[in-house]
């Protein structure tokens, strides 16, 4: 085997592990606040792949303008989806959250499949076709297009956090909810912001992965899941963690389909995930509970 | 238990007997369905229900049971009371396993339940490499003797897999309704309400979270073996799939968690609600494909905000009995 070929192997694997690092951001993002655990992620993931490609198919346009409308659609969704249903739900049990959220995703599978059936679609771009020559590399143009678009929008993310007033206020509630509402916080207002927010990272992620991957309705599980090895391996809650665990799954991924089999490469994943579950509990970037 | 609850118990358990004298084929099979995921909800009540350990990951036991019975009944003829130990030998020793990792290192919660989800999804994707065991392929177990009774085989008529079913039914409500009033039930109530208090007592938490784990994951080990006889053919794509977890825990969180009647008229709730809508819907001729799915998630969805502890405390009020 070529090194090149090894290198230009992980290199794509880096690319897509950033595209699921943003995905899972905004799972780690909603869990980090709300402190529950959005089982309907992966579902959330293919409604914004879906929505980018039939903008494509109606209108033309190209994802990466999609992503606009789509990511505020889905943060009005976020906002709708906690305000209505989760908040009340924030001092139940662990299980009754989780029936919650898997009853929205049987809901959001199915109609997906209702409406668009279970074949597979995609979106057709010249230049998803090209790649781009750096040295003895080649690099997917469409790949690096939306691995960039995702650092970018997370480290917008991150901005929002530390500098903006409001993200400072949803770092408060998730420090310490009572704090928060003594001090006059509407908490809340703030968790369906934060909801919101979590669920335009998934319309970005959602409408770089049509560049990547053909969207049927049955790939929603699938990342939910790999969301949550994400998150646990960066570090359940953990923003920088996640896109870490992102790119780690990216490349691990990519290896294993490469020197192993690729059917086997989420088991790669799973072993990583029950690794790190077991010697580092709180992720690579968490921080001890 | 008071007289009340033992008259209508007999009642039930009557109506149930009498079932297959009266009943066609295909009220049979969804009774035999419903028997079936009363009793490994009642297996997995017996870790969350009872002990307060979350799992999602069940399909797990009931896969391997599955596939411990069905490979040694392919490949060697051995019957299915003996490969039911090894079901149980092999899903103890994995509950064990997952149950002492989690539990040493201090893992609970929801970091408990995505472990447990990670090991049925590992084991998913490991079988679909097994090439012994068929594969993504598939096992396939011949089906003779459809007219006769062979219960060392497990091979018959629907009536014989309903009135196995049932007596496994019965015998998981029966384990149940003891190990509730026994030293580790008090135990395991102790750990789902509090654990540190129960630390605190001197209650060795460990210990009594493994029993619980060793005994679900043996009493689900049995329902794979009926699984493997009854279906005659094994997917690691589907018995080990995530939504084959959350189908056995439905039953019991419908029905009411922590209850002995919970998980029973849980399965039965879902399994008659899934039957009328798609009744109703086929009336509609509305029969694309996800419109039953969705009308199920919208029940459960509904059921989840307004019944918070399940159907049956509700029920049980109502009928005089206790939980």
């Amino acid at each position: 085997m070529q090194l090149d070929q090894v290198a230009n192997v992980v290199i794509g694997g880096l690319l897509t592990g950033l595209v699921y690092g943003l995905m899972a951001l905004g799972l780690a993002v909603i869990f980090g606040v709300v402190r529950v655990v959005n089982f309907a992620h992966g579902e959330m993931m293919t409604i914004a792949m879906y929505a980018a490609v039939v903008l494509f198919a109606a209108l033309g346009l190209d994802p990466f303008l999609a992503v606009v409308p789509v990511a505020a659609a889905f943060f009005g969704l976020g906002y709708a989806l906690q305000d209505g249903l989760i908040n009340p739900f924030i001092t139940r049990p662990e299980h009754s959250q989780f029936m919650l959220l898997v009853a929205v995703a049987i809901i959001m599978v199915n109609a997906l499949l209702i409406i668009f059936g279970p074949g597979a679609r995609s979106v057709q771009l010249d230049y998803l076709l090209e790649s781009i020559e750096l040295g003895p590399l080649l690099v997917d143009r469409g790949k690096l297009y939306a691995a960039l678009l995702a650092c970018a929008t997370s480290a917008l993310l991150f901005a929002f956090f530390r500098f903006a007033r409001a993200g400072k206020a949803i770092r408060a509630c998730a420090d310490n909810y009572l704090g928060a509402k003594v001090v006059g916080l509407n908490v809340q207002r703030l968790y369906a912001f934060t909801f919101g927010l979590g669920s335009a990272c998934v319309a970005v992620a959602g409408c770089m992965m049509v560049l990547l991957v053909d969207v049927t309705p049955a790939l929603g599980p699938g990342y939910t899941l790999l969301a949550f090895v994400i998150v646990i391996v960066g570090g359940l809650g953990s923003m920088s963690g996640a896109l870490l665990g992102g790119v780690l799954i990216g490349v691990s991924e990519a290896m294993a389909g490469l020197f192993i089999q690729p059917s086997a490469k989420s088991m790669f994943s799973f072993a990583l995930l029950i690794l790190v579950l077991l010697f580092r509990p709180q992720g690579l970037l968490g921080k001890k509970a | 238990m008071n007289r009340r609850a033992v008259i209508w118990l007999s009642i039930l358990g009557f109506f149930l007997l009498a079932l297959p004298e009266v009943a066609n084929a295909y009220v049979l099979s969804v009774a035999t369905l419903i028997l079936f995921f009363a009793y490994a909800g009642q297996a997995w009540n017996v870790m969350m229900g009872f002990c307060g350990q979350l799992s999602l990951g069940h399909s797990l036991y009931v896969g391997v049971g599955a596939y411990a019975a069905a490979g040694l009944f392919f490949h060697y003829g051995i019957g299915p009371w003996a490969g039911v130990w090894l079901a149980i030998a092999l899903c103890v020793a994995l509950g064990a396993a997952i149950g002492f990792l989690a539990f040493r290192f201090g893992i609970s919660g929801v970091y408990f339940a995505l472990l447990t989800i990670a090991f049925a999804e590992f084991t998913r994707i490991g079988f679909d490499h097994i090439q012994w065991l068929g594969g993504p392929g598939g096992l396939f177990i011949k089906v003779e003797q459809r007219d006769a009774w062979d219960l060392l085989n497990l091979r018959g008529t629907p009536a014989m897999f309903y009135y196995v079913m049932l007596t496994l039914a019965a015998g998981a409500f029966v384990i149940c309704f003891f190990l509730l009033k026994s030293k580790p039930g008090y135990y395991w109530q102790a750990i789902r309400e509090n654990e540190e208090a129960a630390q605190a007592l001197g209650i060795n938490t460990f210990r009594w979270k493994m029993l619980a784990v060793v005994i679900s994951s043996a009493m689900t080990a049995v329902a794979g073996v009926f699984y493997a006889f009854y279906y005659n053919n094994l997917f690691p794509e589907q018995i080990f799939h995530i939504s084959r977890s959350i189908e056995i825990i439905l039953g019991p969180i419908i029905g009411g968690i922590g209850t002995l009647f919970g998980p029973i008229l849980g399965a039965a709730v879902l399994a008659i609600l899934a039957d009328s809508i798609t009744e109703v819907l086929a009336a509609l001729g509305w029969e694309f494909p996800g419109v039953k799915q969705v009308f199920y998630g919208v029940v459960l969805l509904v059921v989840v905000m307004f019944l918070p502890h399940g159907i049956w405390p509700a029920v049980a009020k109502r009928m005089g009995v206790s939980r």
